[in-house]
């Protein structure tokens, strides 16, 4: 987190084209030493493990003994072969779980984020009464353990849960949330009368899963988990704009408000810009965070119903604990790093454009 | 780390080249000796002192991790070997841990659908036809155990699918034992008359581990004689006829009634009748005691009767410093008496059949359970089937808007991939 923030914020060094002093020397070599100890368990529980794990995505590893062991193959990019190209279960499972995930990203990235700010915005403002108690409150559910919060929504979105009860009394006939599996988009697409898969898009695909398919949407189910991690992120998200909107001195906006800028103006022309370096540190770590979600997929839907609540996360830990393909496991744990990766650096450029 | 950039590059070359030096001779340890020496000192170590087995079990609650607990201490005073009982919080996470560091438990629980794939990785030590009296087992349990020939663990015990009634809402529709339904079409047309308000004749959970029971009725299986056969015209006739049921309203799954199971569905009213196992006598116990039911036969399809049956094996560990005593403790855990005495504390049917006039005598209730064993099929255990029975299940969900032929039209290539691979 706090290097996303150097990054952003970064000043240049004065030092690079000073020659070397030998107290420099020193404090270098004494910097080295304080640091050993870190950056030695930083490689024996960090790198070690990720090294080894490249091994068995590469390896026909079968889960016993070590996989270290002279009896182990090599068996190159095969198992990454099987999953993006193989066209079977495996490749379709991986397609259904990037969907799954994609959907989920799509929407929760960028609702926590303006719901964070919106939020962070009126817990800062000097006129509202018992801050203290909003700003708890906000943050309360990002200190609680997600399973938690999962069991509770598991009842409240329940068929006959607090949720639908509540829209019950406006007439509407809520859905079995964590048991329907209909993709979101295609309810809305069905309503419009596109209830059958064009041809074009029903032949082709990608991973293993047709166009068709793709824009699905998040199944209703996924989509109480989307509002599940709104609710759950939010605060904490709230809490690093809040540490930046401190920043800004109470004088920009005076000005702003002397040159006669309506409310929104100011949030949209003098805020939110001011606000760009915890902006990427949010987009950032949501990012990272929402595609690599496990935990309440585990404690919660356990990838059902019809699998579309599985995710990449989810889906290399029953490939490989439960169905002891190592191989597979970790190589989909590779492909989700390599995409994390690239959307990151996708994002960072963009953000950065954006600003010349 | 951005202490000072200056004091040249040359310093942090060495650096990195000690910290991959270092990562080298980490990863040689784990590799070289770490894990595999391990095994073998401990192998060595248990032949000569005192005798130690683990055990860990995938409990279904207190009364099965006491009884077995007790059982395995008993045998292990009169032995003279130390036994510890663990009730796994995660078997298949645990187990994987075990196999993978080469220091696994003993004994422990494997269920069918696992088997193939720990067999395949070599964990599993085939003992099969070691033990005293393996025919005594159900032959479609050493089935279900048996990967390539070869027969690994004894079967633990087993359930079947049968249908469970509610028996005041029996009554309440007007329906006598004369009604007791023995045919597909006398299931629809009761089922349709315990259809009332909020009250659906038949509920179950939409997988193929319940609604497979049709298509063995009907005469189909998923695999027959190692080759698939999901799309099989019997396995549709089979979905047509639940989905039949399910456009005619008196079938409903559970999770479209606001249901966890079956059982659930039963014990809150919102079923008349439920497809369940074994299992549901003991949730309905402790969760509605008050519920007046009774255990029918699953009604015969146009194959004749037909059921599922679910079951864990005794596991041994190939990597286990004993397995000479691990047998004789499956051994123990096996036989007759003390399989009665599981029945007792827990609920489940005896694996051998030397116990079934036991188990009739001690639950006469629950007979149609054990009458399933003469006909009932298992899940098929060849590895990667599991992953696709599990795809099934989440087609089948789908059953009342889909097309059954369709649904088992993917079921089977997905199912001649994994055959092959």
């Amino acid at each position: 987190m706090s290097s996303d923030v150097a990054t952003a914020t970064r000043t240049p060094t004065s030092s690079r084209t000073a020659r070397p002093s030998p107290h420099g020397r020193r404090q270098a070599r004494a910097g080295w030493v304080f640091t050993a100890p870190a950056l030695l368990l930083v490689l024996l529980f960090v790198g070690l493990p990720v090294v080894m794990a490249v091994w068995v995505s590469v390896s026909g590893w079968r889960g016993r003994g070590s996989p270290f062991a002279s009896g182990v193959p090599f068996v190159g990019l095969d198992n990454y072969r099987t999953l993006l190209a193989g066209g079977g279960l495996p490749t379709q499972d991986l397609g259904t779980a990037l969907r799954n995930n994609f959907w989920y990203v799509v929407l929760v990235v960028p609702l926590q984020t303006v719901v964070a700010l919106l939020l962070a915005v009126a817990v800062n403002r000097r006129t509202l009464r018992g801050r203290g108690f909003f700003r708890t409150a906000f943050y309360f559910p990002s200190v609680t353990s997600s399973v938690a919060i999962v069991v509770v929504f598991l009842f409240l979105f329940s068929a006959s849960g607090a949720v639908n009860q509540v829209i019950g009394v406006l007439g509407i006939d809520g859905p079995n949330w964590f048991a329907d599996p209909r993709g979101v988009l295609h309810v809305l697409l069905g309503a419009l009368g596109v209830g059958e898969s064009p041809g074009a898009l029903a032949d082709h695909g990608f991973i293993g899963i047709s166009w068709w398919e793709w824009l699905a949407g998040p199944s209703v189910a996924m989509s109480a988990l989307i509002l599940l991690a709104v609710f759950t992120t939010s605060g904490t998200f709230m809490l690093l704009f809040l540490a930046g909107l401190q920043n800004i001195s109470a004088e920009v906006e005076e000005a702003a408000l002397v040159d006669g800028a309506s409310s929104f103006q100011r949030l949209r022309h003098v805020t939110v810009p001011m606000l760009r370096p915890v902006l990427f540190t949010v987009l950032t770590l949501g990012l990272v965070g929402t595609w690599q979600v496990f935990d309440q997929i585990y404690a919660g839907t356990q990838g059902g119903p019809a699998k579309t609540t599985i995710t990449p996360a989810y889906l290399s830990y029953t490939t490989s604990f439960v169905d002891q393909r190592w191989g597979q496991g970790a190589a989909i744990a590779f492909i989700l790093f390599a995409i994390i990766v690239v959307l990151t650096l996708v994002q960072r450029a963009v953000l950065r454009g954006d600003r010349t | 780390m951005v202490l000072n950039p200056s004091p040249g590059r040359r310093r942090t070359r060495a650096a990195v080249l000690a910290a991959a030096t270092t990562l080298g001779l980490l990863l040689a340890g784990c590799g070289g000796s770490g894990f595999d020496d391990t095994g073998g000192a401990a192998s060595s170590g248990a032949d000569s002192g005192p005798k130690e087995l683990q055990v860990l079990i995938g409990s279904s609650g207190q009364a099965e991790t006491t009884a077995v607990t007790q059982a395995a201490q008993a045998w292990g005073t009169s032995s003279g070997t130390k036994v510890t009982v663990t009730a796994a919080s995660d078997l298949d996470q645990q187990l994987s841990q075990g196999f993978a560091s080469s220091q696994p438990p003993d004994v422990f629980y494997v269920g069918s659908d696992v088997v193939a794939s720990y067999a395949a990785n070599g964990s599993l030590a085939a003992y099969g036809a070691d033990l005293p009296d393996t025919d005594d087992f159900y032959p479609n349990l050493r089935s279900a155990f048996t990967v390539d020939g070869t027969f690994y663990c004894a079967p633990k015990d087993f359930s079947t699918l049968a249908l469970i009634v509610d028996e005041q809402a029996w009554a309440a529709a007007g329906l006598t034992d004369a009604d007791v339904p023995t045919t597909w079409d006398q299931l629809a047309s009761v089922a349709g008359r315990l259809t009332t308000g909020g009250r659906t004749g038949l509920v179950t959970s939409s997988e193929y581990q319940r609604l497979g029971a049709f298509m063995a009725e009907a005469g189909g299986s998923l695999v027959t004689d190692g080759k698939a056969t999901a799309d099989s015209a019997q396995n549709v006739e089979a979905l047509r006829y639940v989905k039949g049921l399910l456009s005619a309203g008196s079938m409903r799954f559970a999770a479209d009634v606001g249901a966890g199971d079956g059982t659930e569905a039963l014990g809150t009213g919102k079923a008349a009748m439920t497809i369940e196992g074994n299992w549901a006598v003991g949730g309905i116990a402790s969760s509605y005691p008050d519920l007046r039911y009774r255990v029918l036969e699953l009604p015969a399809g146009p194959a004749g009767k037909g059921t599922l049956s679910f079951t864990n094996c005794w596991g041994i560990a190939a990597d286990s410093g004993d397995q000479d005593q691990a047998k004789a403790l499956v051994a123990s855990l096996t036989s007759t008496d003390q399989q009665l005495a599981f029945t007792q504390a827990f609920g489940v049917m005896p694996s051998v059949a030397s116990a079934a006039d036991g188990f009739r005598r001690q639950f006469p209730d629950q007979a149609a359970f054990l009458a399933g064993a003469d006909y009932a099929k298992t899940v098929p255990n060849q590895a990667g089937v599991s992953d696709v029975v599990k795809d099934l299940n989440a087609q089948l969900e789908g059953l009342a808007a889909g097309d059954p032929a369709e649904i088992l039209g993917r079921t089977q290539t997905n199912l001649e991939a994994a055959l092959k691979g």
